[in-house]
C-alpha cells in the first residue's frame, strides 16, 4: 500500500520500543534508514503486511509504555512499520482509554470513582486528592496527573486506583485499598510498592469450593504446586479420551456461560469444533470490566495455571492450535502472572508443539486490552485483536462461523474455562448434579460496597440473595438494606424484599433480573442513590463505542433527562416517559449489549426502587 | 456499456413473508433489497448501494418474528419463512427515535427530501430533549479523549455543532452536520479510493471522521477525488464551490440544470452530471447505477472544469468559513 506521512518522526526512544516488539525495519519502506539503491528494488505489500496489522494494539502500547502518549513521530513510525495508513492508527488509538494522543505526563494515576468504591469513600479520596495535588488532569512538575476512572476491578478492595507509569522499565500497578498518602506520594514521585493481592476470597481453603480450591493455598507462581493440587490432571485425561469425548461431557456438564448471556457452552465448542473453515480460533475474555465485577481478576491472579490448562483442554476440544487470552489493560499484576505461568508451561511441554508429547500443538498469545468497557463484548474483542477500533460486528453471522480473522472462534470467560476443568477432571454428570436442574455447577459472585466481607464467593447455583450476602458477614455494621445492584451497570437493582431471590439464570429471570456477571454490590441505608445512577448513566455515556445512533446518542440524552432529574424541579412523570421512549430504542435497536443493557439499572430503580416518583 | 455474462446458476427464490404478505425474493438479497423490489421504500441514512452496509443508523430496522431486537433491513438477508413487520409499534419507535435523537444532535437541514419524508412520517420532534447546547469552538470535538467524562450541561441537549473545516479550495468539511453514516470512510477507504485519507477517531458521542491527529487535509493523504463527498447523505462534506454560493445566499437549485456527459480527461469513461446555475458549473456528480464507476470519480473529473468557465469572481471571504488555526 502506498501510504502517505506527516513530516513528524519517531525519537530514538519511540523507535527502540517499537522495534523491541516488531524488531528491526527491513526497510525505508517499513520506516528503515533511506537507501536509494534498495528502495527502488523492492516489493512490499499485499498480504505480508496486511496481515501484520493484529500488532497494532501492543506497538500502541509500546509507545505508550515509553513515552506515555503516542506523538505524531511514533504515530507515523507504528504506521509505517504495520502498514496501516496513520489516519486509521490514529482511529485506532483514540479509542481507547489508556491511549493518549496529546502530550501529557509519563505518570497517570487513574482514581475509580465508580458504583462500587462510592460506598467506600472514593468520593473523600478524590476530594482529598484535589486539595493535596491540584484538581483532576492538573500537574505540578509535568512529571504525574491524576484522573477519575471507571471501575477498576479491584472493588472487594476500595477505594482503588490504577497507576499507568511511562519510560523504560517502568510498570503500571495497581494500588487498592489506596489512600490519599499512598496517591500523593506517587504523584510526587515516590515508589509506592504494590501490595499483593491475597484476602480476596474469605472462604479460602474451604474444603466446599470447587473453583477456587488454589487460592491462598498454592503459589500461583509454581506450575509444581499447580500440580501437587490437582493441576493438569484435567488436560491428561482429554488428551486420552479425545476431543468428542470432551465435547460429551461439556454438553453433559450443561454448563453456560459466565460472561453475562449464559450460552451453553457445550453448544458453542461442538459448533466451532465441526465448522468446516480452518483454521479454528480460540479466545479467552479477560477483559471484565463491568462495574462491580472482579472474579476473573482473582481467578488470573490467583490461579493463573487454571486458566492456561482450561485454554488449553478448549484449543484440543475446538480444534483450534492459536489461543488467544484477552486481559483487560487494568489488570497488570493478573497479565503479569498469566504470562509467567504460560512461560512455565510452554517450558515443561504442557503448551507448544507436541503438548505432552501428543499429536497436538497449542499456543497461547497474551493480548492487553487499553481501556475499553466495550471490548469485553465478544465481537468487538475481535476487532480490537485484529488491530482495529473496538465496535461490535452485526450479528449473524456469529463468531462461531465467522470470528476471528474471520474464521471460526469459540470465546469464552475465564470463569467458564475454568468451570471446564471441573467438568473433565470429574465428569459432565457429575457437574450437572450440583446446582439446580438449569442452572448447573457453582457460581462465583463479586459481593462488594456495603459489605461486612466483601470479595469473591463462591456458592452452588440455587443459594438465595439472603443468604449470599449472610454468608458475607452482612450488611456493614449492621445497617439496614437499602439495595443491591445485580449483575453490575448492565444489570438492575432489587429492594431488600427480593433477598428471597434464588440466584439462578431461572430464578434471577423470572424475577426480570440478570445474575449478569455475578455482581452483587449492596447498599446500606446511609448511601444516596442519586449519585449511583448518574454515574451509571455517565458510564454507558463514556464507554458506547459510538457506532450505532440509539446508543451513541440514547447514552447522552438518558444522562441528560437523569440530570434534569437530579436537579430537582423537574417534570417527574414527563421526564420518566422520555426514558421508558430511550430505554425502548436502545433495547430494541442498539447494535450490541451494551446499549441494550444501557436504560436497564435506572429503569430498575424507578419502577423496583420507586425513584422518581415510578412506582414500586 | 458492457454486458456482464452469468457464469454463476442462476439463485434460486426464497418465500418470506412481509406485513402479512407472501413475497417472492432472490437467494441472498437483503430485506432492504426485497422491500424495494416490492415498492415498498424504507428509510436508509449509511446504506448506499455503492458501498458495503455498516448497519450503524438504525433507522431501516424492522421487526422480524422470532427475533429479539428488531434487525436492519440493510444488511439482513432474507431467510425462507422469514415474517417481517416494517411498520409495527415496535419499529414505527425505533425509527422516530433514531431520527429524533439524529435531528437534535446534527443539522440534518439539507438531507434529501425523501428523508424529510420518512421524519414527517414518523412524527418526528427533535426538540423535546430540550434546548441545544452551545456549539463547540474550533477543534475542541476533535480533542476530547475517550473514556474523559463531559457532564451534561443543565437543561441543555449536547449536539456536535461546530465551526466549518475550511482548509482547502476544492471541498468543506462541516461536520456539524455529520451522523457518522461511516460512508465517506468507506469511499475513501477499500470500497472506492483505497486512499484511507480520513478514518472515525474518537469513541462515543465524541466520536468523529478525522485525518490522522486532526491535521489539515492538505497535510493528510487526501488526494481530492471527492467521492466521499458524493456519498455523504447530510451536506457535512460539500464542494467549495457550493458552500460559498450558499453562504452568500446565491444557491439556487431550482435554477440549476443537470448535463450529463463523459468525463474528457482520459479513457475509462466515467460519467460525469455536471450541475450548472446561471452558465456555470457549480459541481460534479456521477451516477451511482454507471457500471464503469459506480458513483466514483478522480480529482481531474470531480473538480477539473474550472478551465471551462470563466475565473470565479473574487472570492469574498465569508463569516463562516474562515480558515481554522491547526490544534
Ligand atoms: C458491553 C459488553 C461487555 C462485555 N464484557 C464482558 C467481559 O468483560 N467478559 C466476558 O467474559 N464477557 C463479556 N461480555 C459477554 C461476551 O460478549 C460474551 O458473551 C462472552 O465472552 C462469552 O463467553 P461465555 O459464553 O463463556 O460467557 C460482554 C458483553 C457486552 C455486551
Ligand atoms: S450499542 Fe453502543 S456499544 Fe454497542 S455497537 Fe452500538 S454504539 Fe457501540
Ligand atoms: S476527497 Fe477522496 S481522498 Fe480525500 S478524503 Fe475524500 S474520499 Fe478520501
Ligand atoms: S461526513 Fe458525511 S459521509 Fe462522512 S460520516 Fe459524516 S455524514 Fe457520513
Ligand atoms: S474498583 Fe472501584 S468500583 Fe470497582
Ligand atoms: S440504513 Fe440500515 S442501518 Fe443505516
Amino acid at each position: 500500500m502506498d501510504l502517505h506521512f506527516t513530516s513528524d518522526e519517531p525519537t530514538a526512544d519511540e523507535r527502540e520500543a517499537v522495534d523491541a516488539l516488531l524488531g528491526p525495519p527491513e526497510s525505508s519502506w517499513r520506516g528503515g534508514a533511506r537507501d536509494p539503491h534498495a528502495d527502488t528494488r523492492h516489493v512490499d505489500g499485499g498480504r505480508a503486511v496486511r496481515e501484520l496489522r493484529h500488532l497494532l494494539l501492543p506497538a500502541l502500547h509500546a509507545l505508550q509504555g515509553r513515552r506515555g502518549w503516542i506523538s505524531p513521530g511514533g504515530l507515523n513510525y507504528v504506521s509505517a512499520r504495520l502498514g496501516v495508513p496513520p489516519a486509521d492508527t490514529y482511529g485506532v488509538a483514540s479509542f481507547y482509554g489508556m491511549f493518549s494522543t496529546t502530550e501529557r505526563p509519563p505518570t497517570v494515576v487513574h482514581v475509580c470513582d465508580d458504583v462500587a468504591c462510592a460506598p467506600r469513600g472514593a468520593e473523600a479520596l478524590c476530594a482529598e486528592l484535589e486539595r493535596r495535588c491540584g484538581p483532576a488532569g492538573s500537574s505540578q512538575d509535568g512529571r504525574a496527573t491524576w484522573q477519575r476512572s471507571p471501575c477498576l476491578g479491584l472493588c472487594e478492595r476500595g477505594p482503588a486506583a490504577f497507576v499507568q507509569q511511562a519510560g523504560a522499565g517502568r510498570e503500571d500497578q495497581s494500588l487498592a485499598p489506596a489512600s490519599a498518602d499512598a496517591l500523593e506520594a506517587v504523584l510526587r514521585g515516590r515508589e509506592v510498592p504494590e501490595r499483593p493481592g491475597t484476602g480476596s476470597v474469605p472462604q479460602a481453603g474451604s474444603p466446599e469450593l470447587r473453583l477456587l480450591t488454589r487460592v491462598d493455598v498454592a503459589d500461583p507462581a509454581s506450575l509444581d504446586d499447580y500440580r501437587a493440587h490437582g493441576g493438569y490432571r484435567a488436560l491428561r485425561r482429554a488428551l486420552q479420551v479425545g476431543p468428542a469425548e470432551v465435547l460429551r461431557e461439556l454438553h453433559d456438564s450443561k454448563l453456560a456461560g459466565r460472561g453475562g448471556a449464559a450460552f451453553p457452552a457445550g453448544v458453542k465448542w461442538k459448533a466451532v469444533a465441526e465448522a468446516p473453515a480452518r483454521p479454528h480460533y480460540l479466545i479467552c475474555n479477560a477483559d471484565e470490566s463491568e462495574p462491580g465485577t472482579f472474579k476473573d481478576r482473582v481467578l488470573m491472579e490467583q490461579d493463573p495455571f487454571a486458566v492456561v490448562e482450561a485454554m488449553t483442554i478448549a484449543g484440543y476440544a475446538v480444534g483450534a492450535e492459536r489461543g488467544f487470552l484477552y486481559v483487560r489493560g487494568e489488570y497488570p499484576e493478573a497479565t503479569r502472572r498469566l504470562a509467567h505461568a504460560i512461560g512455565q508451561a510452554r517450558q515443561r511441554g504442557f503448551l507448544g508443539a507436541n503438548v505432552l508429547e501428543r499429536d497436538f500443538s497449542f499456543e497461547i498469545e497474551i493480548r492487553r486490552g487499553a481501556g475499553a468497557y466495550i471490548c469485553g463484548e465478544e465481537t468487538a474483542l475481535m476487532e480490537s485483536i485484529e488491530g482495529k477500533r473496538g465496535e461490535p460486528r452485526n450479528k449473524p453471522p456469529f463468531p462461531v462461523h465467522v470470528g476471528l480473522f474471520g474464521k471460526p472462534t469459540a470465546i469464552n470467560n475465564v470463569e467458564t474455562l475454568v468451570n471446564v476443568l471441573e467438568v473433565i477432571a470429574h465428569g459432565g454428570d457429575a457437574f450437572a448434579g450440583r446446582g439446580t436442574a438449569a442452572s448447573t455447577g457453582t457460581k462465583l459472585f463479586c459481593l462488594s460496597g456495603c459489605i461486612e466481607k466483601p470479595g469473591v464467593y463462591e456458592v452452588h447455583f440455587g443459594a438465595t440473595l439472603g443468604e449470599l450476602i449472610a454468608l458475607g458477614g452482612g450488611v456493614r455494621d449492621g445497617r439496614p438494606l437499602q439495595a443491591v445492584l445485580l449483575g453490575g451497570a448492565a444489570g438492575v437493582f432489587v429492594g431488600p424484599a427480593e433477598l428471597d431471590m434464588p440466584l439462578t439464570l431461572e430464578g434471577a429471570r423470572e424475577r426480570g433480573a440478570t445474575l449478569g456477571s455475578g455482581v452483587v454490590l449492596v447498599f446500606d441505608d446511609h448511601v444516596d442513590l442519586k449519585p449511583i445512577l448518574a454515574r451509571i448513566a455517565a458510564f454507558f455515556r463514556d464507554e458506547s463505542c459510538g457506532q450505532c445512533v440509539p446508543c451513541r446518542v440514547g447514552t447522552v440524552r438518558q444522562e441528560e433527562a437523569l440530570a434534569r432529574l437530579l436537579a430537582g424541579g423537574a417534570d417527574e412523570a414527563r421526564e420518566r416517559a422520555l426514558l421508558a421512549e430511550l430505554e425502548q430504542v436502545m433495547k430494541d435497536a442498539s447494535i450490541c449489549g451494551l446499549g441494550q443493557t444501557a436504560s436497564g439499572a435506572i429503569q430498575s430503580a424507578i419502577r423496583r426502587l420507586g425513584m422518581f416518583g415510578g412506582r414500586a | 456499456m458492457t454486458h456482464a455474462v452469468p457464469i454463476a446458476p442462476p439463485r434460486r427464490l426464497v418465500e418470506l413473508e412481509i406485513d402479512g404478505q407472501k413475497v417472492k425474493t432472490r437467494e441472498g438479497s437483503t430485506l432492504l433489497e426485497t422491500l424495494r423490489a416490492h415498492g415498498q421504500d424504507q428509510p436508509t441514512l449509511c446504506h448506499i448501494e455503492n458501498l458495503t452496509p455498516v448497519n450503524v443508523c438504525r433507522v431501516c430496522v424492522v421487526e422480524v418474528e422470532g427475533a429479539r431486537t428488531l434487525v436492519p433491513s440493510c444488511s439482513r438477508k432474507a431467510e425462507p419463512g422469514m415474517k417481517v413487520k416494517t411498520d409495527s409499534e415496535r419499529v414505527r419507535h425505533s425509527r422516530k427515535l433514531v431520527f429524533e435523537l439524529l435531528a437534535s444532535s446534527v443539522d440534518l437541514s439539507l438531507v434529501d427530501a425523501r428523508t424529510r419524508g420518512f421524519m414527517a412520517k414518523y412524527g418526528v420532534d427533535p426538540e423535546r430533549f430540550g434546548p441545544r447546547a452551545q456549539p463547540a469552538a474550533a477543534n475542541q470535538r476533535d480533542a476530547a479523549k475517550p473514556g474523559h467524562h463531559h457532564h451534561p450541561q443543565p437543561g441543555l441537549a449536547a449536539t456536535v455543532a461546530q465551526p466549518v473545516k475550511v482548509d482547502n479550495d476544492l471541498y468543506v468539511r462541516d461536520y456539524s452536520r455529520c451522523i457518522l453514516c461511516y460512508k465517506c470512510v468507506e469511499a475513501c477507504g477499500e470500497d472506492a479510493q483505497n486512499t484511507f485519507a480520513i478514518a472515525v477517531a474518537g469513541r462515543g458521542f465524541d466520536a468523529r471522521i478525522s485525518t490522522e491527529a486532526n491535521v489539515p487535509l492538505t497535510d493528510s493523504a487526501c488526494v481530492y477525488c471527492g467521492n466521499c463527498i458524493g456519498v455523504c447523505p447530510t451536506g457535512a462534506l460539500m464542494f467549495k464551490s457550493e458552500h460559498d454560493l450558499r453562504a452568500r445566499g446565491e444557491w439556487h437549485e431550482s435554477r440549476q440544470t443537470v448535463t450529463r456527459t463523459v468525463c474528457p480527461y482520459c479513457g475509462v469513461g466515467c460519467n460525469l452530471e455536471l450541475h450548472v446555475q446561471d452558465n456555470r458549473i457549480v459541481k460534479a456528480t456521477s451516477p451511482l447505477d454507471h457500471d464503469v464507476t459506480r458513483g466514483h470519480l478522480c480529482i481531474k473529473g470531480r473538480f477539473g472544469w474550472e478551465h471551462v468557465q470563466p475565473a470565479a469572481r473574487p472570492a469574498r471571504e465569508t463569516d463562516s468559513t474562515e480558515k481554522e488555526p491547526q490544534p
